[in-house]
């Protein structure tokens, strides 16, 4: 085990707004729970986060958005993320987001959604149990 | 305050307290805790005496109200003379939505607006650009043009009411379409009452709506200071805001310095124009939040009227002691209200909001219980307002000028968080000023530690958070109704604002924005061209990009 390399995770804010406090205590907890983490800054945009996503081979992606614009630009990042054939990384999103527009945003293939008041135990738990495996 | 004698004697009363009464009891029932503490990492001691407030000097720390150092309050009478101002933040969909929203609210009582723009127009983008796309009407108005704003505010007459806009990179634009506005309603300059937000410092470390790098946003932010001194007498130039900076993680005693930091620098790059501080500092207005710990955030309220007048008679030399007030306007914390169990950020907000008043505050927010799920409804955005005609009304809080005055807590407590504050300005100072400190990362960094200890603390539940980490048995279906904004308004808006573009004279407005580009490269003070500028029609993202290309733009410094 001693090889294995760390668990590789984007955290990305997609959207003009900048209510990046979750974002950045996300990125915080994750890497003190040993993983390897980019964080992009504000306002990425969906072929920003496609782009980086493949230049650092990561395996999973966070999203973090509060300004209620996930409906127009979540479905862009997966679409793009399937035309870079990068369909094995797993992604997640947290933010403001209604609990019909969560179900709706799953079967475009983000496996889950973090509300406020998620304890972040529960992502970095999340994050090594679902975490794809490597080939 | 007290003579030596009767501090002695209390002191030795309470060694023999402590020993008897209380070890007794203690014995038999010990605290809950080992240590208790606010927000600010301050220690709180089990019981407060004069033996706490035996430093302070009642003239030199507390005097009267309506005087120097205006500890306890900026007016002689405070609310027994007029209550605060009820302003509730308001915007979202096109114009004409947040119009209809805005008429509802006044005829509900709401005493002042307050205007909450979507971000594509905060951000400098009209609704039609590719970064605005998902975005318009979203979290605010949409706003690309004079035509926008005529809208927003048909059938208001602007004489009659003040408003309060939320913007900062964009805010001489905005500025001058209510200017403008107010021309066509034939309302004279001089009785233009409101406030632009227009603190574009925290927004490098805080609120990071940043458009143009450090210097030039400062550049814009004392354009419209000087300005309005010139032209606007009624007019609140600035709302120097803690807010934001609280809300991305702060602690208190971080909100109060950085906030009073960012004012000295407008200060300084106000004096630079060659005005002198009694002739623009009385317009200065400030932003507060009203968090959690109750005790600490009245302390701090207090603390900052205080540490403002000290900063402005002995720093700046003010003479007028209007000059030396600080005049606040404060909003419940957004970043406390939790998704969870929704009804119970009402019992958040009322505490939040007595805080405030208690504080003393000018003017206050209070939120709507269902702003961690979606924006306010009616419903919601209602008792938000009866929240505050609560406690002017019956809660009997307005009775008397600061009722916490001489508390021996709450002063101990206010002269700690003003010595905490100090040590920052001094840091800060040291370090070269507000632009350096941001460069360096030094507030972002400050803040973002912070954030983390907070969550730490939150998910080690060494702080409670009713609903969310403890008393959240039963698993909840959303209770509430939510609003959800029409998904035609970008369509709307683009709609418009394309029509508007073709037939508007363009002839005219590629002239004002030649005009502008001019002005913006030989530094003068761009209000009175902007002014003619959207008074042609030419919107936001035009201006902005002529803007854009004379000095760049901000590229985000990131610290985690």
């Amino acid at each position: 085990m001693q090889n294995m390399r760390k668990i590789r995770v984007l955290i990305a804010k997609p959207g003009l707004d900048s209510h990046d406090r979750g974002a950045k205590v996300v990125a915080r907890a994750l890497r003190d729970a040993g993983m390897e983490v980019i964080y992009t800054g504000l306002r990425q945009t969906p072929e920003q986060i496609a782009e980086t996503a493949l230049q650092e081979d990561v395996d999973v992606i966070g999203l973090s958005i509060l300004s209620g614009a996930h409906k127009t630009l979540f479905p862009r990042i997966m679409e793009l993320l399937k035309q870079k054939d990068l369909t094995d990384v797993m992604v997640f999103a947290g933010g403001i987001i209604p609990e019909e527009d969560a179900s709706e945003l799953k079967k475009l293939g983000i496996k889950e959604i973090f509300g406020p008041g998620t304890p972040t135990e529960t992502i970095i738990r999340y994050v090594f149990d679902n975490v794809p495996e490597r080939t | 305050m007290f003579d030596e004698k009767s501090l002695k004697t209390i002191e030795q009363e309470q060694r023999r307290w402590e020993q008897t009464t209380l070890q007794n009891w203690l014995k038999s029932s010990p605290e809950r805790k080992k240590e208790f503490q606010n927000h600010s990492d301050t220690p709180i001691k089990r019981l407060y005496t004069p033996e706490d407030a035996k430093a302070l000097d009642y003239m030199r720390d507390l005097g009267f109200p309506g005087e120097y150092p205006f500890l306890r309050g900026v007016h002689a009478t405070m609310y027994r003379g007029r209550l605060w101002t009820m302003r509730l933040f308001a915007g979202f969909g096109t114009a004409a939505d947040t119009n209809r929203r805005f008429k509802y609210l006044l005829k509900e009582g709401e005493s002042g607006l307050s205007t909450a723009f979507d971000y594509p127009t905060i951000m400098g983008y009209d609704s039609d650009h590719q970064m605005a796309r998902g975005e318009v009407g979203i979290c605010g108005v949409a706003i690309s043009s004079l035509r926008d704003m005529e809208v927003l505010f048909d059938g208001i007459p602007l004489d009659k009411v003040t408003t309060s806009m939320t913007i900062n990179g964009p805010a001489p634009m905005l500025l001058a379409m209510y200017v403008a506005v107010a021309d066509k309603q034939d309302v004279s300059r001089d009785k233009l009452g409101g406030t632009t937000q227009n603190d574009n410092l925290k927004e490098f470390f805080a609120q990071k709506l940043c458009i143009f790098p450090p210097k030039h946003s400062v550049k814009l932010t004392t354009d419209i200071i000087e300005y309005c001194a010139r032209h606007l007498p009624k007019w609140n130039p600035i709302s120097i805001s803690g807010y934001h900076i609280r809300e991305a993680g702060a602690n208190a005693v971080q909100e109060l310095a950085f906030t009073l930091y960012d004012g000295i620098s407008y200060v300084e790059s106000t004096l630079q124009r060659g005005l002198k501080v009694d002739d623009f500092a009385h317009r200065l207005s400030f932003f507060f939040a009203s968090h959690n710990d109750f005790f600490e955030e009245i302390a701090k309220f207090r603390a900052a009227r205080r540490l403002w007048a000290r900063i402005m008679k002995e720093r700046f030399h003010a003479e007028n002691p209007r000059s030396m007030w600080m005049r606040m306007h404060v909003q419940t914390s957004g970043c406390t209200l939790t998704a969870q169990q929704p009804l119970n950020n009402i019992m958040r907000t009322t505490t939040q909001a007595l805080a405030a008043v208690l504080g003393g505050t000018q003017s206050l927010h209070t939120n709507s219980f269902d702003e961690a799920l979606c924006l306010p409804s009616e419903e919601a955005v209602t008792v938000a307002l009866r929240t505050q005609q609560i406690l002017a009304n019956e809660s009997g809080v307005v009775n008397t000028v600061d009722p916490l005055g001489g508390s021996y807590y709450v002063e101990a407590l206010t002269d700690e968080m003003e010595r905490k504050a100090m040590d920052y300005i001094q840091k800060v100072d040291d370090m070269g000023g507000a632009i350096v400190a941001i460069e360096k990362g030094f507030f972002q960094k400050e803040i973002a530690d912070s954030a983390y200890k907070y969550q730490k603390e939150t998910d080690e539940k060494k702080r409670t958070i009713v609903g969310v980490n403890d008393y959240n048995t039963k698993e909840e279906e959303c209770p509430i109704e939510l609003l959800r904004i029409d998904p035609k308004v970008e369509q709307k808006q683009v709609a418009s604002l394309q029509k508007l573009k073709r037939e508007r004279n363009n002839k005219k407005v590629k002239e004002t924005l030649e005009k502008l580009h001019y002005a913006a490269q030989k530094d003068e003070n761009l209000m009175p061209t902007i002014i003619k500028t959207v008074k042609s029609y030419a919107t936001i993202g035009e201006i902005t990009e002529v803007l854009r290309q004379v000095y760049g733009e901000y590229k985000e410094l990131i610290v985690v």
